[in-house]
């Protein structure tokens, strides 16, 4: 995510760093990440403290500590194979050797990729989609209240024309976040609100287009055909605008978000996740899956419901504070 | 309904494997014990579900009645369809109603488990048998979320019940039985705003609302393609407000389902309904039993049958049947007939509980539903006349179609092409019954 000061680029993250230092991001992320972390790192203290070697029993529990986390059957057998081979290589014999390689391998899972968001041009594109009751509404009115904060001139397009009063809730956040908002009829098509949105985000010069979609489950056929339509208006529109496709995952959900990647990622060019819900004792797991199977990079994490609570992902603070001390 | 579908093929596969040998050794029960626990551990059941179910089966594996027996994978199949039946509770279990009126259900849950949209089906359920239900919006909370359930209301023609203005769960949902009292409505559905099991302010407001309601039921409200996670959600929310049982929704998905074994383990507490589509009449009783059969890979025909009971008019269908034995069937009757199949529900549910079909075909068929749309429109710009005499329809006619529907002259002369290629099917058939086998050539089904 790039802004534009005084026609000099400065990265956005940086700003935006410096700005949540300030506001104590960083103890909000941990307390965010609480449970979390108690949920991994705590189990596996307490397996590392009851073994004083390392043992095939030992891998046997870290593999259940890191099932118990939806890290997901074959990307755990993966990660403990990897980190049996690298106890091997380098002779290593205790059991806290275990748990550094063990931090090792998931920041090494998860830096790889762009988890920046990319929003060059004027207008850019952010398209939200994802299944039901996932938190897109809210994920939107968060980013665009970020966005604005920013200095950015944000629209909202009401694309979810399907559930009733999802209209109401957008408009809701979009007064919330001081954003405007186009919509139209609740059971209109989504396409002629996205239409209308980028004509409006034109002549009114808005930097960031965001667009609500329906929540769809992604075995429905049709619904996502209505997303590929939707994709096709904005590459007609904005042929040469920066355009992210965020795919929102809740992090309570098991396996099924990653059969949820493949198949959004089929209907349409995902280039991001946003990872909500993370402030509960869901341990968030799966995102190491969908990024070693699918590899698409967590761009924003939801770590409470207020509407600053939605912060950008950086995979090694998160593996930092999923291992602090504290 | 892909309801462990990956779960009935993982053990299908393992057990196949299994068939081909006579003799099952200890060594083969354990190689199939690990299967199954890798495929428990994907469809996302709970760890240590998954640890006692699989040690139970393997107890009763190793057991004489599998070694000795002639068949041992079918005598291992039963043994998993009888430990997932014994799992997931081995009587259907049904809403309960209150010996003095009304009976108040209180939803609870997570966000975005899907609390609003049952609601709506539960009222509409309850109401088929008979009662006068009021639903009560207590998510003060999400935005609109009182709005949501104001129109779920309004399209079932159910009355919806709050305060405008007032943000206090507890005295809306007090009012609401005051009202419910007065209006005679004998079934009261309470949505409340969803929330973390940990938030201890939130749980305590739950706790208030029962306390000042006295709830007949409380139904926990679950999304089925929940992690891990769900034994510790179901868990709290039991522990602090004792539920009463568990609805799972959106297993119209392709989700393992996982879920519904921890909770049902960890809570005790029967699951009674299964939400399986975002229509308002998407909504089924659980049954175990169905369940099992679905996970073991049988189909679920008893609910197939059920549903087109409750859609097909038998004596529209044996008129159907009439005229689609005389050859009379017109246009006019298949549209009738695509409607009747309409209202069965989505045709892909419908699929996924035929027995008998693999469930790998079933991932591939996919049923494209507009295209029914679209011949539906194409017939419904035909005059009468046309539907009834389908050769009368010249090249004018059919450029008035296409352009009346909405679609192009090609659609038009496909669709009535795959009408008479479907009225030669039938033809065949018929001449099949009468005198014997014959061959058919390449049928054709229109869609």
């Amino acid at each position: 995510m790039i802004l534009v000061i005084q026609e000099e680029y400065v990265p956005l993250h940086k700003i935006v760093q410096r700005r949540l230092v300030q506001m104590g991001f960083f103890d909000k992320l941990k307390k965010g990440l609480e449970k979390t972390r108690q949920g991994i790192t705590e189990k596996i203290d307490q397996i590392l403290v009851s073994f004083g070697k390392i043992d095939e029993e030992l891998f046997e529990e870290l593999e259940e500590a890191l099932i118990a986390s939806d890290v997901g059957v074959d990307t755990t057998l993966r990660i403990i194979d990897d980190i049996k081979n690298k106890v091997k290589e380098r002779k290593l014999t205790s059991p806290k050797d275990v748990k550094e390689l063990l931090k090792e391998e998931l920041a090494k899972i998860l830096s790889s990729g762009d988890s920046r968001l990319h929003l060059e041009t004027t207008p850019s594109v952010i398209i939200v989609v994802g299944v039901n009751g996932v938190g897109k509404t809210t994920s939107i009115g968060k980013i665009a209240y970020n966005l604005k904060k920013n200095g950015k001139k944000v629209l909202l397009a009401a694309g979810d024309t399907f559930r009733a009063a999802a209209i109401d809730q957008l408009e809701v956040w979009a007064k919330r976040a001081g954003v405007d908002l186009i919509k139209h009829a609740e059971g209109s098509d989504p396409a002629a609100v996205v239409y209308d949105a980028i004509q409006a985000a034109k002549s009114r010069k808005v930097d960031v287009l965001i667009c609500d979609t329906a929540g769809r489950l992604h075995t429905k056929k049709n619904l996502m055909e209505e997303l590929k339509k939707i994709n096709r208006i904005i590459d007609r529109e904005l042929p040469n605008a920066s355009k992210e496709t965020l795919l929102v995952l809740d992090a309570t959900t098991g396996q099924n978000a990653l059969s949820q990647a493949k198949v959004f990622r089929e209907a349409t060019n995902v280039t991001g996740i946003v990872l909500t819900k993370l402030d509960g004792t869901a341990k968030g797991g799966i995102i190491l899956a969908i990024k070693s199977e699918q590899d698409i990079p967590v761009k924003l994490i939801g770590v409470g419901e207020q509407i600053d609570d939605l912060q950008e992902f950086n995979s090694r603070e998160f593996v930092e504070a999923l291992f602090s001390e504290e | 309904m892909a309801l462990f579908e990956g779960l009935a093929s993982k053990l299908q596969e393992t057990i196949k494997k299994m068939r081909s040998k006579g003799r099952v050794t200890e060594k083969d029960v354990k190689e199939m014990m690990r299967e199954i626990r890798l495929a428990l551990l994907e469809a996302d059941v709970n760890y240590k579900v998954v640890k006692d179910f699989v040690s139970r089966i393997s107890e009763r594996a190793v057991g004489q009645e599998v070694l000795e027996s002639l068949t041992p994978g079918q005598q291992v199949v039963k043994i998993v369809y009888e430990e997932l039946i014994e799992l997931l509770g081995k009587v259907p279990s049904k809403v309960t109603f209150a010996p003095t009126p009304p009976s108040i259900y209180m939803l609870v849950g997570l966000q975005g488990a899907g609390k609003t949209t049952f609601a709506g089906k539960l009222g509409n359920y309850l109401r088929k048998q008979g009662k006068n239900p009021l639903l009560v919006a207590c998510d003060v909370y999400r935005p609109a979320a009182i709005k949501q359930l104001q129109i779920v209301g309004s399209q079932l023609n159910i009355p919806v019940f709050t305060i405008e203005g007032v943000n206090k769960p507890v005295q809306i949902a007090l009012e609401a039985i005051m009202f419910a009292k007065n209006k005679q409505h004998d079934v009261v559905i309470i949505d409340t705003a969803g929330r973390l099991h940990i938030n201890e302010e939130l749980m305590e407001e739950l706790i208030n609302i029962k306390n000042a309601v006295k709830p007949h039921e409380i139904l926990l409200v679950v999304d089925a393609m929940t992690g891990q996670d769900a034994v510790n959600v179901a868990d709290s929310f039991n522990q602090k407000l004792g539920i009463d049982g568990v609805v799972l929704t959106k297993l119209d998905g392709d989700t393992r389902g996982g879920a519904a074994l921890s909770v049902k383990s960890v809570t005790g507490k029967p699951i009674k309904f299964a939400g399986v589509g975002e229509k308002l009449n998407d909504l089924e009783p659980f049954y175990p039993d169905r369940m099992a059969s679905r996970i073991l890979g049988m189909g679920d025909v008893l609910t197939l049958i059920e549903k087109a009971q409750e859609a097909f008019d038998e004596k529209k269908a044996l008129e159907m049947e009439r005229k689609l034995r005389s050859q009379q069937f017109t246009l006019e009757d298949f549209l009738e007939q695509m409607q009747e199949l309409k209202k069965m529900g989505p045709l892909d549910q419908l699929i996924e509980m035929l027995p008998g079909v693999s469930s790998k075909l079933k991932g591939n068929i996919k049923v494209d539903e507009s295209k029914l749309r679209k011949m539906e429109a194409i017939i419904r710009s035909m005059t009468i006349k046309e539907r009834m005499d389908p050769s009368i329809i010249n090249a004018s006619r059919r450029k008035r179609i296409a352009a009346g529907s909405g679609t192009t002259i090609q659609d038009v002369n496909r669709l009535l092409k795959d009408f008479e290629e479907m009225k030669k099917m039938i033809k065949a058939f018929e001449s099949m019954g009468k005198h014997g086998k014959k061959h058919l050539g390449k049928l054709k089904i229109p869609f």
